[in-house]
């Protein structure tokens, strides 16, 4: 098992508990109402965005809103979430369904049904990392996810139609 | 082995881009949350410290090191070997104190401060505190007390950025004080397979 860790990059671990910390902070913060958990988990994503800005800065252009979400589920999924989307799904109407079956913020938390009902919360902000990144490709759109057995889960994407 | 392009050989590795931003969008949350740098970086260390208990467990089991026989032991190994790990920087170990129970690193680097600034109304804030909460609280699993903290900060204008550990006490071996709401399984040896 490697011990190496090349200049640039971090421990995916690490980020992971990073994560859980500050899901647990802002929820803890939400009961002391201090503010609702979107808004935490906008300004979170709002600074995350600079880094999504970067990486879907130099793709190809795109031909169409399905060849987007293709690029979505292959490379930007890869390079956030180290693994590509497993299945993609749309009506071909604005709805798309990306289901990845071994989701990377999920792997920490359980497998199977435990603490299935604190999942969303660890879920809002890939939502958001999702959401950003549609918008600095010129979507806008509301992006939800559910799981029924960890630590697969799907994200349901609504293109925004201007 | 070869080191040409920086892609995740290892599938445990990412890039250390969105760590450091999203650790940085964690900092400005809480600097709206908290009305003083001093209660930011005591939740750092907090949240640290929370990340430090658990992730010993995980650096114990990848790193195969066993029980360490001195605190210079254990410096070297924070400092070749866990640093590297989930950071990949390798900081020295210097300073040593005559008793042998304080050191410093110096990290030439620190990644988590890639990007930032601190403006001029944070000039109390220890930007990268969650670091010490992380070392204390991994320490105290393996049953030894430290304080930590930091010595020197280029966010704050000093050319290296000095992490001081002190050696406090060994750690008798029942559940240590956790932090209040946390629940956690104490470590049970060293010798994880």
């Amino acid at each position: 098992d490697t011990v190496v860790c090349l200049p640039g990059m971090a421990d995916e671990t690490l980020f992971e508990f990073l994560h859980m910390e500050i899901v647990s902070h802002v929820y803890k913060e939400q009961q002391s109402s201090r503010g609702t958990m979107d808004n935490k988990v906008c300004s979170v994503v709002n600074h995350v965005s600079f880094y999504i800005f970067r990486l879907t800065r130099d793709s190809p252009s795109f031909k169409d809103e399905l060849d987007i979400m293709k690029f979505i589920c292959k490379d930007f999924w890869t390079k956030v979430f180290r693994r590509q989307v497993d299945n993609l799904r749309t009506n071909h109407q604005g709805t798309y369904v990306l289901q990845d079956n071994k989701f990377a913020l999920l792997t920490q938390l359980s497998s199977g049904k435990q603490y299935l009902d604190q999942a969303p919360k660890y879920l809002a902000f890939s939502c958001g990392v999702v959401r950003g990144a549609l918008s600095n490709l010129g979507l806008e759109s509301v992006v939800t996810a559910e799981v029924s057995v960890m630590p697969s889960c799907k994200f349901q994407v609504v293109i925004q139609k201007l | 082995m070869s080191r040409q392009s920086n892609r995740a050989t290892d599938s445990k590795k990412m890039n250390s881009e969105l760590f450091t931003l999203t650790y940085g969008a964690l900092v400005t949350q809480l600097c709206k949350d908290y009305e003083n740098d001093e209660e930011v970086n005591k939740q750092l260390d907090k949240m640290g410290y929370n990340i430090g208990v658990r992730l010993i467990e995980d650096f114990l089991a990848r790193s195969s090191i066993g029980r360490c026989q001195d605190f210079r032991e254990t410096a070297d190994v924070i400092a070749k070997v866990a640093f590297k790990m989930y950071l990949g920087i390798t900081p020295s170990v210097t300073n040593w104190s005559p008793a042998g129970d304080e050191f410093s690193l110096i990290l030439e680097n620190n990644p988590l401060v890639d990007f930032v600034e601190l403006p001029d109304n944070h000039s109390a804030l220890i930007y990268s505190n969650l670091l010490c909460g992380v070392l204390r609280g991994a320490l105290e699993m393996v049953q030894m007390a430290v304080d930590v903290k930091f010595a020197q900060d280029t966010l704050r204008g000093d050319s290296v950025t000095e992490i001081r550990m002190k050696f406090i006490k060994r750690i008798e071996e029942n559940l240590p004080a956790g932090d209040d709401q946390h629940i956690y399984i104490a470590s049970v040896g060293l010798n994880a397979s």
